[in-house]
């Protein structure tokens, strides 16, 4: 009896603890996770936004070109007089900080702060961290509604489109609402701040390995996980701009971004045949790829990886072709910026479109010397070198 | 036939066999859909990558073994990769004290694991789901969410790097780690010590009665455990390096291996080398995953389709009576466990 029960009991454990250990990780999932073996025009495709977001990437942004975060793109300004204010309370709501992505960015974001509330522009700085769970930062969300005395509130939804309404009932409550990263399906806040987004992203990956590599090439596709909007839409534009090539895709595989998982499938592609190129929808484990191909004695693969720092010093130590796309990691300073501007009653764009250039070859080296200093799991486009706590605070997490 | 059938049942013991049967089978499978797969290089490679698991399944064996469960050597997995890569940070000089820190930190996760279950009774699966959590919470206080750090060159050997010779191209020394891991495990089963462990989790009360420890013996199986949930550690990290996600869902694997190899969950039933089948059948299954090109999104549900049929065979075979014992003489005896090599 007792051994039935000890069996039914693991049996529940298994499946719990399969659950729970699937959680993502580069981007929290969407409300559903529908089966996908996408190609383009799928579901993941918007001809209209992919062709805008490819365009933005020769756009001259507006503003400061030494601080890219203050930058925007083709910007709708929107005045902000009517929340002119002398509260200083900043309230932020966070979707986690599960990943190294998020944690740079989040470390770049509390310096930021610091360096306002120094000069009296912010007095409190409120944060909740919903932990990738959605039910979480709906109620942090609303329980900064009811407190009343947030003067603005900073939203990084976890998902898009349960997030909406609880995004919708802060804007209701009168504060000026900031989204930014993962976007929200309304446009009540006062700006939606974000990168030029997935489709630029996946494209100048794919551009370079179709540029970079003989017709006939075969290319692995290694993905985060299925379902999520901004990782989705950096396939579909791979997808677009491979098609229109004369790359074979090999295969595209689900990660999770697990450096273990990514090198044994990178050494069984091997093991079956040549594999010329690596396009990777984000960088993490990016090395574990590369040492594959170390491992198994074949020549290095070109490869599209991101701005982290153990890609970029990898690239360079091996002198392989690469190109480091980047999701703007900067884009964390500009929602506390941006808020100061709004209870200063200054314009702000209704949709702050920050720039997204990938690092290449020719700026490489600026980018790893500037980083020095920084762990391996950091992200180059930080962009807080001028932050007084630099390099400390980015070192020391 | 029948001798053929009574020197498997010898070697592998009731309801094992199912799972050599089934990695004979991926392998086959595998050999027709990709011959180049069985070249001793690319074998090599397969088990580099298996050799955690492996560690991992013996690890969960002996906790199985005596009645109890472990849950937290995934999140162990994962605290210390990423224990060492901050401590280490990428400085040479630190490596054996990284590693003989990571040691300690294992045996005290054991031993609290150990405890709580013997002498709090509370219930393994309990204390080691808490133990998962705690672990997975206090690792991501301590790094503000993801990890930190490198590891040095000189921590991946072992996990990544062998020793070089014609024909293997390498001889990895995870290889060599896991079959040492192996080979001492099935020692230890035949000693006093694992038949007291097995005693422990056949019948609790009949091995209290015989003067057996069992919270003693139970404890030490989980510092075991914990130890070579540690050594796995050191061999994944190794292998692919420092990533956030490193050790998450292992204990689900490593459990999986055990339980494929047909060792019996409530314990007292099973040997070790099942145990090491299972979690290459484990790793074997990926790897046909992998060559068949099955979506990733229907992967865990076949996975779960076989693990099941598989172990519901297995306890099938088990359940009946076994004709061969009435032509040979008897080849398990109650309480001792059965030859394991």
């Amino acid at each position: 009896m007792r051994r039935t029960l000890v069996a039914g009991l693991a049996v529940a454990a298994l499946t719990v603890s399969a659950c729970a250990t699937d959680t993502p990780t580069e981007q929290a999932p969407g409300g559903e996770q529908p089966e996908q073996e996408q190609t383009a025009d799928g579901e993941w495709f918007v001809r209209a936004t992919y062709d805008k977001q490819l365009a933005q990437r020769d756009a001259k942004p507006e503003g400061p070109e030494d601080q890219p975060w203050l930058q925007a793109i083709e910007p709708e300004m929107v005045d902000t007089a009517e929340f002119k204010q002398d509260g200083k309370t900043l309230c932020f709501s966070n979707a986690s900080v599960s990943n190294p992505w998020r944690v740079t960015g989040w470390i770049t974001m509390q310096q930021q702060v610091d360096v306002l509330k120094a000069s009296g522009d912010i007095g409190e700085f409120r944060v909740s961290d919903a932990g990738d769970d959605d039910n979480k930062q709906i109620s942090d969300i609303q329980s900064f509604v009811d407190a009343g005395d947030c003067n603005a509130i900073i939203i990084s939804p976890s998902t898009t489109a349960t997030l909406t309404p609880a995004v919708e009932a802060a804007c209701e409550s009168g504060v000026p609402v900031i989204v930014f990263d993962r976007g929200v399906e309304t446009d009540c806040m006062v700006t939606f701040i974000h990168p030029i987004g997935g489709y630029a992203y996946g494209a100048d990956a794919a551009e370079f390995l179709v540029d970079k590599l003989e017709p006939g090439s075969k290319v692995l596709a290694l993905r985060i996980l299925p379902g999520v909007d901004v990782l989705e839409h950096r396939w579909a534009a791979a997808q677009e701009i491979f098609g229109a090539s004369d790359i074979e895709v090999l295969g595209d595989e689900f990660t999770g971004g697990d450096g273990a998982k990514i090198k044994d499938l990178v050494t069984q592609y091997l093991q079956r045949g040549d594999v010329d190129g690596i396009w990777m929808d984000a960088g993490d484990g990016a090395v574990a790829a590369v040492e594959a191909f170390e491992d198994a004695g074949k020549d290095y693969p070109v490869m599209a990886g991101e701005d982290e720092l153990s890609f970029m010093r990898k690239w360079k130590e091996t002198g392989m072709t690469a190109i480091a796309p980047v999701y703007s990691n900067f884009q964390w300073r500009t929602p506390i910026l941006a808020a100061v501007k709004i209870w200063k009653g200054e314009e702000v764009p209704k949709e702050w479109v920050l720039p997204q250039e990938p690092i290449t070859d020719a700026d490489r080296d600026e980018f790893l010397d500037r980083n020095k200093d920084m762990p391996s799991l950091h992200y180059a486009k930080f962009g807080g070198e001028d932050l007084p706590g630099f390099p400390q605070a980015w070192k020391d997490r | 036939m029948t001798t053929v059938r009574a020197a498997a049942g010898r070697l592998f013991g009731g309801g094992s066999a199912t799972v050599f049967a089934l990695l004979v089978c991926v392998f086959v499978v595998i050999l027709f859909l990709n011959p180049s797969f069985f070249e001793p290089p690319s074998l090599m490679a397969f088990v580099k990558k298996a050799a955690p698991l492996v560690v991992l399944a013996v690890g969960q064996y002996l906790v199985i073994v005596c009645g109890e469960l472990d849950l937290s050597v995934g999140s162990l997995v994962g605290a210390q990769v990423v224990i060492a890569a901050a401590v280490i940070d990428g400085q040479e000089s630190m490596t054996l004290p990284t590693l003989l820190l990571m040691l300690a930190f294992g045996v005290l996760v054991g031993l609290v694991n150990g405890l709580v279950v013997t002498v709090l009774k509370v219930h393994s699966l309990i204390a080691t789901l808490g133990m998962m959590l705690v672990l997975y919470g206090a690792i991501r206080l301590w790094t503000g969410g993801a990890p930190t750090g490198a590891l040095s060159d000189g921590f991946r050997q072992a996990g990544r790097e062998g020793i070089d010779m014609p024909v293997l191209r390498q001889l990895p020394w995870a290889l060599l780690i896991a079959a040492a891991v192996v080979v001492a495990a099935v020692v230890l089963m035949r000693k006093p010590f694992g038949r007291t462990l097995i005693t422990a989790g056949d019948n609790e009360k009949a091995a209290t009665f015989s003067g057996v420890k069992v919270w003693r013996v139970r404890t030490i199986a989980f510092v075991m455990s914990a130890v070579l949930a540690t050594l796995a550690g050191v061999l994944i990290g190794g292998y692919a390096g420092v990533t956030a996600q490193v050790g998450q869902g292992l204990e689900f694997t490593a459990i999986t291996a055990v339980v494929l190899g047909g060792v019996v969950l409530g314990g007292g039933r099973g040997t070790v080398l099942a145990a090491m089948a299972g979690a290459l059948t484990v790793e074997a299954l990926f790897t046909l995953f992998n060559q068949l090109s099955l979506p990733s999104t229907i992967r865990p549900t076949v996975q779960g389709v076989i693990i099941i049929a598989a172990v519901a065979w297995a306890a099938r075979e088990r359940a009946k009576p076994r004709p061969f014992l009435t032509a040979e003489p008897p080849v398990q005896p109650p309480v001792q466990p059965q030859p394991q090599s």
